[in-house]
């Protein structure tokens, strides 16, 4: 927002006053009632911890959020959850399975960088959760968004105290080999439903989608974005070729940021030993009429 | 985990069920069913139609007087977050159930009222059951373009237009041709500037479980930032204690995002002081479609911050 306006309206608001109608006596910047807390102290946030107290960010006056802050980050902002967010895909890509999808739990710190012709560096502690499991895991991770003129997915580099090591070996064999005998090759569309509902049957089969689509979702990350899946369109199993079970995937991916819907169509192949692999993907227009977006910034 | 006691209670008189996701008509009759149960409590209120000509209903909460200082709630401006919907209907339901009974709500009721635009966006809601379950706009024609409607909470008059909406109409955070623009919206403007004594505005959405305070157009902290981010701690707090969800408190603009033309940010600027948008659950998981089981826990633990918050209005006028 320009600059001059903004100056102009706090000008005709502090001359007007609230321009809201009342028949009660409203006082404009009246003192915050109850707040008994010397202006200076650090407030308490409601788990008792101390509530981060932001060192050597950038002022913004107004105008647009153009300027990343850097040092020290609170890990509630964004800033450092979105970071984090693209630490969880990262670890799907390289340790998910139908058994083993990774959601963030907590963004414990985090400080960011200007690495000069790199781009930015954010270093995070977080932790982590197995959606399919009630464990958290530590994790300390790097994530570097390139600069704009370099290639564009983020790099990510993470270990893990535990390294998310919840057995899941027994059920992973057992889905192949289930997977692998099946006379008729599977399928499922709407996972989940409208209302929330998958049949614990396709339960793997939507955790593999989500765990496939953090691929996508690490690649096309920036600090302008926040991914998660949001529903798996359509899945349907193929032929099984080299010992990996292949599926093609139609998800829905949600980006918080722009709140848009975007399609993915995905080759995905799987087996115990090998992991999780996306052969191919490609994105899908938003509509017939629509074009596939340019990639922002 | 709700217990299977609780879900049977909370079938309510006539079995109305709270733990499941309605469509528009269920809820507008289940509407007329709760003001039959509580003539005393409650009216309905058509607040005006929205582009499809679809009536806007408000339930107002109110024991008497003259446009006493009131608490605005709306749910489901955008479509697509159901849970969101489905907690105004059980906190409706609550709000009547508890009153008489509960001691703190009843001298609440007793020189506040309430008002509850349960479905803020009737056409996009009808739209998720009939077409598409992630729409999230009005579902007004935008001229010259195929795509059709406009971000609510990107349509007020508020930093309008600025960064953090679009001026594309396919795009999702459209912020339509002018502040205002869509119906759905300016039937709340006229209804809060009309009555004039709102001293609270609390707008829900989901998902990501955050509790926010303005603004969200620009980063700047609003001059009541301490006092309605000690409230909002307080009442994450109170949330918290139910199930252990955890919800991050700050101002829109540095918790989630910089989006201008946003609801709270317009009810603030206008003089309503206590002025919070919600993020219910839950963090990704499941995102827009959140199972249907998880609508009570979401609507009774969401209860004791929205309560938390109204008990500080009522006793902190201004």
């Amino acid at each position: 927002m320009n600059l001059t306006i903004l100056i102009v309206m706090a000008v005709l608001t502090g001359v007007l006053g609230s321009p809201y109608v009342t028949d009660t006596d409203v006082t404009p910047g009246s003192d915050s009632a109850g707040m008994s807390a010397h202006p200076n102290s650090v407030p308490e946030a409601a788990d008792g911890t101390e509530v981060f107290h932001e060192e050597g960010v950038v002022e913004e006056e107004g105008v647009e959020e153009d300027v990343m802050a850097t040092g020290e980050l609170n890990p509630s902002h964004y800033p450092a959850q979105r970071a984090a967010n693209v630490v969880k895909h990262y670890l799907n890509t390289r340790y998910g399975s139908p058994y083993r999808w990774v959601g963030l739990h907590k963004v414990h710190s985090a400080n960011a960088e200007e690495v000069a012709e790199s781009g930015r560096k954010y270093h995070l502690e977080i932790s982590v959760q197995e959606m399919t499991g009630n464990t958290t895991e530590k994790c300390s991770a790097e994530v570097l968004f390139p600069a704009l003129e370099n290639q564009r997915s983020p790099q990510v580099q993470a270990s893990c105290e535990a390294l998310l090591t919840a057995n899941t070996t027994a059920q992973e064999e057992a889905l192949y080999q289930q997977y692998r005998r099946n006379h008729t090759l599977l399928s499922g569309h709407n996972l989940p439903d409208s209302y929330g509902h998958i049949d614990p049957d396709m339960k793997p089969l939507w955790h593999l989608g989500g765990v496939a689509s953090s691929f996508v979702m690490l690649k096309e990350s920036t600090e302008n974005t926040l991914y998660n899946m949001a529903q798996v369109a359509n899945v349907t199993q193929l032929e099984t070729e080299n010992d990996q079970l292949r599926f093609n995937y139609h998800v829905l991916l949600h980006d918080m940021v722009s709140q848009e819907i975007i399609h993915w169509k995905l080759l995905v192949t799987w087996s115990p030993a090998e992991g999780v692999k996306v052969l191919q993907m490609e994105e899908l227009p938003k509509c017939e009429h629509c074009e596939v977006p340019p990639k922002p910034n | 985990l709700v217990c299977h006691e609780n879900q049977m209670r909370e079938r309510g008189t006539g079995g109305f069920n709270f733990g499941a996701y309605h469509p528009l008509e269920t809820i507008y009759s289940w509407m007329d069913t709760l003001v039959a149960e509580h003539p005393n409590l409650i009216t309905k209120v058509e607040i005006g139609r929205s582009y499809e000509n679809r009536p806007m209903f408000v339930l107002k909460f109110s024991t008497g007087g003259n446009k006493r200082p009131a608490i605005w709630i709306d749910t489901g401006i955008h479509s697509r977050e159901w849970v969101s919907q489905a907690t105004g209907v059980w906190t409706a339901n609550k709000i009547a159930a508890d009153y008489g009974t509960d001691a703190s709500l009843t001298s609440l009721l007793k020189t506040m009222d309430i008002y509850m635009l349960i479905l803020a966006n009737p056409d996009g809601y009808v739209y998720t059951h009939t077409s598409d379950r992630m729409w999230r706009k009005t579902r007004s024609r935008n001229p010259g373009s195929m795509c059709r409607g406009v971000d609510p909470n990107r349509n007020w008059d508020a930093g309008f237009s600025g960064p953090g909406a679009s001026n594309k109409p396919c795009s999702d955070s459209y912020h339509g041709p002018s502040a205002h623009s869509e119906v759905e919206v300016k039937n709340v403007v006229n209804l809060i500037k009309s009555h004039g004594n709102f001293k609270s505005f609390i707008s829900v959405h989901a998902y990501s479980q955050l509790l926010m305070y303005p603004y969200g157009y620009n980063c700047r902290d609003v001059s009541h930032q301490r006092e309605l981010d000690s409230i909002g701690r307080a009442a994450v707090q109170k949330l918290t204690s139910l199930y252990g969800t955890r919800y991050k408190v700050g101002s829109i603009c540095k918790i989630i995002y910089q989006a201008s033309g946003g609801s709270i940010d317009w009810s603030y600027n206008l003089g309503i002081k206590y002025s919070f948008a919600f993020e219910l659950r839950d963090t990704g998981r499941y995102g827009f479609i959140l199972p249907a089981n998880q609508i009570i826990p979401t609507a009774s633990e969401t209860w004791l911050a929205l309560k938390h918050i109204m008990e500080y209005v009522r006793d902190h006028p201004y």
